[in-house]
């Protein structure tokens, strides 16, 4: 088990440092410099020039980079070129907390959401239930979050107020829980279809193993049979969707946040991938990095500790 | 004596004909039990009229469009709302709104189809080799998979997008580069599989080499959960460039993509809301009808995906 843990902890490094190689080359191949954005006031070569070496990049790409990752590792992610005099350290602890809040709650959404629509189903399979779980499992999952976004804001902010009178959401913002609601369900709708998809499927599974139908020999109620017998084994390879579900709804935050103007580092993500501002594509994509794999290992550590029968080695 | 002998050989051979008869009409009778427990799936049939009837609009645009994509019609028109001689109204600019979503279906169709087959071309070589030869190529092979997976793919495909710039043709490789990982992984899985197969081992005793081996034995073996995976996976294309055009480093105007129409009317969106209810439903419905498809192909073919 802590040789498992060791190992994991161990093989992140080169994964961040070959994520970190990846993204350096990538953002330095691009074309155009950071300081001459299209359609600003044309600087002298000189000035470009002078601006270059003030950040250290007439320097060769290694010795940047190795700088760069040096830096970084003491926790300084360099100046912000969009937004000069400030860190992009700081700008990412002040629109992160806004991203992980949104994040948290879309996944609480999913989890509760999409467990209770895979129960439901899996309890009356085949049943009226059964194909309206379905149905807006398939909905959900294949309306892309950016889409859904706007047709809950077409929905609930112009035409149902339009019809009843009652104007309860605006159009964007994040100022009180009231804006919270839109965009919650917009980016946890998708994972909320996976796990109820898969939550259904291993219920299905369990139901027809042979503890269950002992269960249910010995007089059990069904209730207690479902929750007890089924539920508790059902959801232990849900936990493993975790993973790829954090991922989604990472990405799934830059058009969130887009949609509804949230000031979260999605949005100020998207703003810099187009002003070309290397220092913060850098910083998101490392952190974004970083945060993966932690819960990628949390996420195996916590499968081996909630099922027996998998041994960590 | 003889002529048992002859009637035995003859029944061996009437035997050996009837299975010659027999082989090609049953492979036939594989697919045509998939098709037939495929059109008795109510939804995959929806999924597939929806689908055939996007690739008409796409394919005939320019003849049913009434504007050209990029046609401004009158500047008194701008932001107009639907009625009957703009059924989707007109748009910022002063263009049909209705023609540009049936060029917009040219380009999420072509960007679904492009880049599946960019996938395949880079996964079937790749993935049969680290299936059939393990070793090192394999090692190379998931490293590679370690890699990609530690980046979000639509994070990736920003920054190669950011990187070669906006277009049509950036965005094929975009998808490409980063979603071939996937299909290599599964075809290495169906490979590792099949290798072992007695037919393989007969087939490599009886003096085959491995490239015979993979094309006539293994890939044929492996198409069906290939044809599924390549279905889900054009789905995910055209939502990526719709996302990739909605925040506007994807098909930039006057090229029409649903996504970069969504975008785009996001903006006016407390003024009108036609500009981007139309192509918001597009890409919605063209997502659910290939969700359909798929779900109906998995269920007909009999695939277990490890989703």
């Amino acid at each position: 088990m802590l040789s498992f843990v060791i190992r994991r902890v161990l093989w992140f490094i080169p994964t961040i440092l070959m994520v970190s190689i990846v993204t350096f080359l990538l953002i330095h191949a691009t074309p155009g410099s950071p300081f001459q954005p299209e359609g600003a006031n044309n600087l002298r070569p000189e000035d470009i020039e002078r601006i270059e070496k003030q950040y250290g990049l007439d320097k060769p790409l290694p010795v940047q980079y190795a700088n760069y990752i040096w830096k970084a590792m003491q926790g300084d992610f360099g100046e912000s070129y969009q937004r000069r005099s400030q860190q992009v350290g700081d700008i990412i602890s002040r629109t992160f907390p806004t991203s992980f809040h949104l994040g948290v709650m879309a996944l609480t959404f999913a989890a509760v959401g999409g467990v209770i629509l895979g129960v439901l189903a899996a309890v009356n399979q085949n049943g009226p239930m059964d194909y309206f779980s379905v149905t807006l499992a398939v909905l959900f999952y294949s309306v892309p979050n950016f889409v859904l976004a706007i047709l809950l804001i077409l929905a609930f902010v112009f035409w149902i107020p339009g019809w009843t009178g009652l104007d309860f959401f605006n159009v964007g913002g994040w100022e009180s829980p009231r804006d919270w609601i839109l965009p919650t369900i917009a980016l946890g709708a998708g994972p909320l279809a996976i796990i109820a998809r898969y939550t259904r499927s291993s219920m299905i599974d369990v139901i027809r193993s042979d503890y269950v139908r002992t269960a249910r020999a010995k007089g059990l109620a069904e209730r207690k049979v479902i929750v007890k017998h089924v539920l508790k084994n059902a959801l232990i390879p849900v936990v493993t969707l975790l993973g790829p579900l954090l991922a989604a709804l990472a990405t799934g935050s830059f058009f969130v946040e887009q949609v509804f103007a949230i000031p979260g580092m999605g949005k100020f993500f998207i703003e810099s991938m187009r002003a070309k501002d290397q220092p913060m594509i850098l910083a998101v994509v490392l952190l974004y990095g970083v945060f993966l794999a932690i819960m990628n290992l949390l996420v195996d550590l916590a499968y081996g500790a909630i099922d027996p029968r998998i041994r960590l080695n | 004596m003889a002529t048992s002998e002859r009637n035995e050989q003859v029944s061996q051979a009437q035997l050996l004909a009837e299975a010659a008869e027999a082989a090609p009409s049953r492979q036939a009778s594989l697919w045509g039990d998939a098709w037939r427990r495929l059109i008795r799936n109510r939804l995959a049939v929806i999924g597939m009229v929806i689908v055939v009837m996007l690739v008409l609009l796409a394919v005939f645009a320019p003849l049913l469009a009434p504007y050209g994509e990029g046609e401004v019609i009158h500047e008194s028109l701008v932001l107009a709302k639907p009625s009957w001689y703009f059924p989707m109204g007109v748009d910022q600019n002063g263009r049909d709104v209705f023609s540009r979503m049936l060029y917009g279906a040219r380009v999420s169709l072509l960007v679904g189809v492009v880049a599946q087959l960019i996938v395949l071309a880079i996964a079937l070589p790749v993935g049969s080799v680290a299936g059939y030869f393990g070793g090192r190529v394999d090692n190379y092979l998931m490293r590679a998979v370690d890699v990609v997976y530690a980046i979000p793919q639509l994070l990736l495909v920003l920054l190669i997008v950011n990187l070669r710039g906006p277009g049509i043709a950036n965005i094929f490789l975009a998808i490409g580069l980063t979603g071939w990982v996937t299909m290599a992984r599964l075809i290495r899985g169906q490979m590792l599989m099949i290798r072992e197969q007695e037919y393989v081992k007969a087939s490599r005793v009886a003096g085959a080499g491995p490239l015979y081996i993979i094309v006539r034995h293994m890939l044929p073996n492996s198409m069906t959960p290939i044809i599924v995976a390549l279905t889900f996976g054009i789905p995910v294309a055209i939502f990526i460039e719709a996302a990739l055009s909605f925040v506007g480093v994807g098909i930039r105007p006057p090229q029409a993509s649903w996504g970069q129409m969504v975008g785009i009317g996001q903006q006016y969106i407390r003024s009108v809301q036609h500009l981007m209810l139309f192509p918001s439903l597009a890409i919605a419905l063209t997502m659910l009808a290939f969700t359909f498809l798929g779900d109906g192909l998995r269920d007909a073919l009999d695939v277990r995906l490890n989703d």
